[in-house]
């Protein structure tokens, strides 16, 4: 008989083994740690893409920049990506045409523009379906997409990153950049959700 | 390889478990976890494909039972191990008890030599290829044909670049596929879009 297997350390520890070996090698990784999840925290945000959709949906101009070259327009807000994404790409919604993206081979995003990508973004239900089963999915999620409107999946396969430009909502002209940016979710950036019309306020 | 981690397409898998605007991080080892594989990024141990095939290399057992960043730090770990910065036996003595690595990796490849260039337009068809090392050529298109809307400039070729292969950085197409190509009457009626390297693609004759 061989011996029994070893009980699988605790998650926590193992962190904590692979953090001593990156310090033996004088990596410093208590204080990336700390930078980084600051970073992650205060500048991956989805209000820096909510920024550019609502530049999208007031400037014309920018809204051509932004097709033409996402990454250039983003720099121009100040956004930036890391390095090996060499290459960012708007998908333009219209009213014939719905836009989605996924990463079927695991989680890539444009994080730095949207976010670290959500829990179910990276789980595999939804890794597995959307690619197949698109409008079923996004039904599921609560868009329940017209049968005219054609669907365009974007899976994330390479460094190329992908972002959803949002339909602007009805009932929002006149309004300011900054009061239309406060209505642009992570959600509607992936493409699993619409941007609805705001309510009518008094 | 044709790993476990290659989901697209695959049936059985229920409804997603949506939480809008939930939170990226769900404990403290998870955030410590997703910045010690950053620094190691940095820090130039390893690159990107490196990183994603050492996750793709994880059983299928432990990889379809492993959260997220679980597997984000099996990846790491095994890295770590094959780079020669610490024995398994090592990690196992600081973690104190078992920890699952992934499993040993085959060969990478080079570029393709007769990979032609396309453009915005062209009808193309995948390779009927199924590749030992690491690729990014999500198997629902292999042999499927599709037209290229986009081009990307040029990428490290992950298929080389994850294996320590030398290879010239080479351009992925933007693909339109329809479903009714990749899974007919198999799925919903939509169209899916693949970045596909070049090294992956053959102009449809």
């Amino acid at each position: 008989m061989s011996d029994p297997q070893p009980s699988v350390a605790p998650i926590e520890r193992r962190v904590d083994a692979v953090e001593a070996v990156l310090a033996t090698h004088g990596h410093r990784p208590s204080e990336f740690v700390v930078e980084a999840t600051k970073t992650a925290d205060e500048r991956w945000v989805p209000e820096n893409g909510a920024r550019i959709v609502a530049r999208a949906w007031t400037d014309p101009a920018y809204r051509a920049r932004l097709l033409a070259n996402g990454k250039a327009a983003a720099a121009e807000l100040g956004f930036e990506l890391p390095r090996h994404h060499r290459h960012l790409v708007f998908l333009e919604d219209t009213p014939d045409v719905h836009n989605v993206i996924c990463c079927t081979l695991c989680s890539c995003t444009a994080f730095t523009i949207i976010g670290l990508p959500p829990d179910w973004y990276k789980d595999f239900d939804y890794r597995a379906r959307v690619v197949r089963e698109s409008r079923t999915v996004l039904k599921e999620m609560g868009l329940d997409l017209p049968p005219e409107v054609e669907i365009r999946v974007w899976d994330t396969t390479a460094d190329t990153r992908y972002v959803v430009l949002p339909l602007r909502p009805r009932g929002t002209d006149g309004w300011s950049e900054e009061r239309l940016a406060s209505l642009v979710t992570k959600d509607a950036m992936i493409g699993v959700a619409r941007i609805a019309a705001p309510a009518r306020s008094s | 390889m044709d790993g476990i981690h290659d989901l697209g397409g695959k049936q059985g898998f229920g409804r997603v478990r949506h939480s809008p605007n939930g939170p990226p991080f769900h404990a403290e080892w998870e955030k410590r976890a997703n910045a010690l594989y950053g620094l190691a990024v940095r820090a130039g141990i390893l690159n990107m494909d490196e990183y994603r095939h050492a996750i793709e290399r994880m059983t299928p057992r432990h990889y379809l039972s492993a959260s997220y960043y679980e597997r984000s730090l099996t990846g790491l770990a095994t890295l770590l191990v094959e780079k020669g910065l610490v024995t398994p036996d090592e990690l196992e003595r600081l973690a104190g008890g078992a920890f699952p690595l992934a499993s040993a990796s085959a060969p990478g490849r080079t570029n393709a030599v007769d990979a032609p260039r396309f453009r915005v337009g062209d009808r193309v068809v995948v390779r009927n290829e199924h590749v030992a090392g690491h690729v990014r050529m999500p198997a629902y298109i292999r042999g499927k044909r599709g037209v290229v809307v986009g081009e990307s400039p040029p990428y490290p070729f992950p298929d080389a670049h994850a294996h320590g292969v030398a290879a010239d950085d080479e351009p992925t197409y933007d693909v339109r596929f329809a479903t009714s190509e990749l899974w007919p009457n198999a799925a919903d009626d939509a169209f899916v879009h693949v970045g596909v390297f070049r090294s992956y693609l053959l102009p449809v004759p």
